[in-house]
């Protein structure tokens, strides 16, 4: 059986990409899979930094593209969760230093090896996408709910659509369940209305991120958050498995409460 | 069918035709691969001819992806050769045609000729008999429609999506993106949809703009479907059940309309 190709991307930046890969891919291998993340956003790493992995980068994946040296040495295993790797990007080139027929070799090679292998996209929609899109099996796209992330979200799906690699599945991402109640924000109903694709799952904005990220530590690790266990959840979705979609403390009442929005509004 | 006889004999069909169009390159048949590698033998033998000069595609009813004719294209051009239509009886290989900003019909490059000079943006002509394209998919941001008939939409238009049309544009669906109907100059062309709400509404000169986002989803509930149209030197949208009572003349006005729809389609 060979690994399942899951790349996570978003068009817009900032929206979590990173930390959603970080944190799905410590959540497959707790679920004991075996799980490679690979940082596709060359010039711009950061995934070894949220999983605190940088101080153990010898080669990337420039180095692995450009045989200067073997796919094996440029895996770093993380000590923390067994079965779980990552291959990080080059810091010092820049996207058009692979392409993506590289990526889809490089997955090929870990395929036969792992169950899942997650890739980091960059933000935007040029090379450095094309080079995360290309060897997916499935496509995750993440957003916040922003009027301005979601046009950039339906742009990609539409980029996904053309390339026939969908149909993708969305990640909501940084939802304010009190914010959504005073009619401030996007809700769930909202995104999926311009965007109409499947739901993968939606995560709470939660402080504990910050905090995570700043210490290399991914949230699934420490599973205290509504946020870890809104990404095991999604994890154990992308395993099949039945679980249903977090509720957020916002109650039926939310067509009531976009009223008295509106009403509070004008 | 010249199709099938190739099926039997299971011999790769490429054949480059000279027409009043210019050069056209029919790829029938069989595997694409294959097909790819006969062009590019063909154009090898005589490369001088072909060098400089600019082609169509026509691909008969075969079903391609924009990497696919990205492909095609970027072979074309290692002979010199410019690809400026793509010829297909499938509708989405039309549409991601369209969508790479390629003509999907000889029709205008035959227009042209007739006038003796290149068209561009809303000097372009609906040829006679030009047909109405129909897609039945949601059309995401950045994506956009060019066609120099009527354009059909079954399915929303997002905010960010772009439809020009020479003629009329029928969304049955939410129409939230930029919409321009009659972009040859034709006042005649009406736009109309389940949901009117375009960000920018053009038909041919005249150009609307929506009344902005404050109020949209109270305006989008409370909804009925809508046609627009110029009249009286300007763009007015009336409700399609109300219009009797608001818009005196509209049953002549809409069976004049629609027989010059029928006689351009038919």
């Amino acid at each position: 059986m060979g690994a399942t190709v899951i790349t996570i991307t978003s068009g817009k930046g900032g929206v979590g990409k990173t930390t959603a890969t970080a944190n799905l891919s410590a959540a497959l291998a707790m679920k004991g899979k075996r799980v490679v993340a690979i940082d596709a956003d060359i010039g711009l790493r950061n995934l070894d930094v949220v999983m605190g992995l940088e101080n153990r980068i010898v080669y990337d994946l420039v180095n692995v593209v450009e045989g200067a040296c073997r796919l094996r040495q440029a895996l770093i295993k993380d000590k923390r969760i067994e079965n779980l790797y990552m291959i990080p990007a080059a810091q010092s080139r820049d996207k058009n230093a692979i392409h993506p027929q590289d990526m889809i070799d490089v997955c090929d090679q870990l395929r036969p090896e792992f169950d899942f292998i997650l890739i980091d996209s960059p933000a935007g929609i040029e090379q450095g996408f094309r080079n995360a899109v290309a060897p997916a099996d499935r496509i995750c796209i993440i957003t916040t709910p922003e009027v301005s992330a979601v046009r950039d979200a339906d742009r990609v799906v539409g980029l996904i659509e053309a390339e026939g690699k969908g149909p993708a599945s969305l990640i909501l991402n940084r939802l304010r369940p009190k914010m959504i109640q005073r009619g401030d924000m996007l809700d769930t109903a909202d995104v999926l209305d311009v965007l109409a694709i499947e739901l993968l799952g939606i995560v709470p904005e939660d402080e504990t991120i910050i905090v995570s990220t700043n210490r290399g530590i991914p949230v699934v690790m420490e599973n205290k958050s509504r946020a870890a266990q809104a990404f095991y959840n999604i994890a154990a979705r992308l395993l099949g498995e039945n679980v249903p979609i977090m509720e957020l403390e916002e109650p039926s009442s939310s067509w009531l409460s976009k009223i008295a929005g509106l009403i509070r509004r004008s | 069918m010249t199709h099938s006889a190739v099926e039997k004999t299971s011999r790769v069909y490429v054949n480059i035709k000279g027409t009043s169009d210019g050069l056209v390159i029919h790829l029938g048949a069989g595997d694409w691969n294959t097909l790819l590698v006969a062009l590019a033998e063909k154009l090898d033998q005589t490369p001088s001819f072909f060098r400089g000069g600019r082609v169509a595609l026509n691909v008969g009813p075969r079903q391609l992806t924009a990497s696919q004719l990205e492909v095609v294209g970027n072979l074309l051009s290692k002979f010199q050769i410019s690809l400026w239509a793509v010829l297909s009886d499938s509708i989405e290989t039309q549409r991601v045609a369209a969508e790479m900003g390629l003509e999907t019909s000889l029709a205008l490059s035959r227009a042209e000729r007739l006038l003796g000079e290149k068209l561009s943006g809303p000097e372009r002509v609906i040829a006679d008999g030009e047909q109405a394209i129909l897609l039945q998919r949601i059309l995401r941001s950045g994506q956009s429609i060019c066609h120099t008939g009527h354009v059909i939409i079954i399915g929303d238009v997002n905010p960010g999506a772009e439809i020009v049309a020479g003629g009329n544009v029928v969304v049955w669906g939410r129409l939230r993106g930029n919409v321009h109907a009659g972009s040859n100059g034709n006042d005649q062309a009406i736009v109309c949809a389940l949901v009117l709400a375009p960000v920018l509404l053009r038909i041919a000169g005249y150009v609307a703009r929506s009344p902005g986002r404050e109020d949209s989803e109270a305006y989008e509930q409370s909804v009925v479907p809508e046609i627009a149209f110029v009249h009286n030197g300007q763009i007015v949208a009336e409700p399609w059940r109300a219009m009797e009572g608001l818009y005196p003349d509209w049953r002549t006005d809409l069976l004049r309309r629609a027989a010059n729809t029928l006689s351009t389609w038919f």
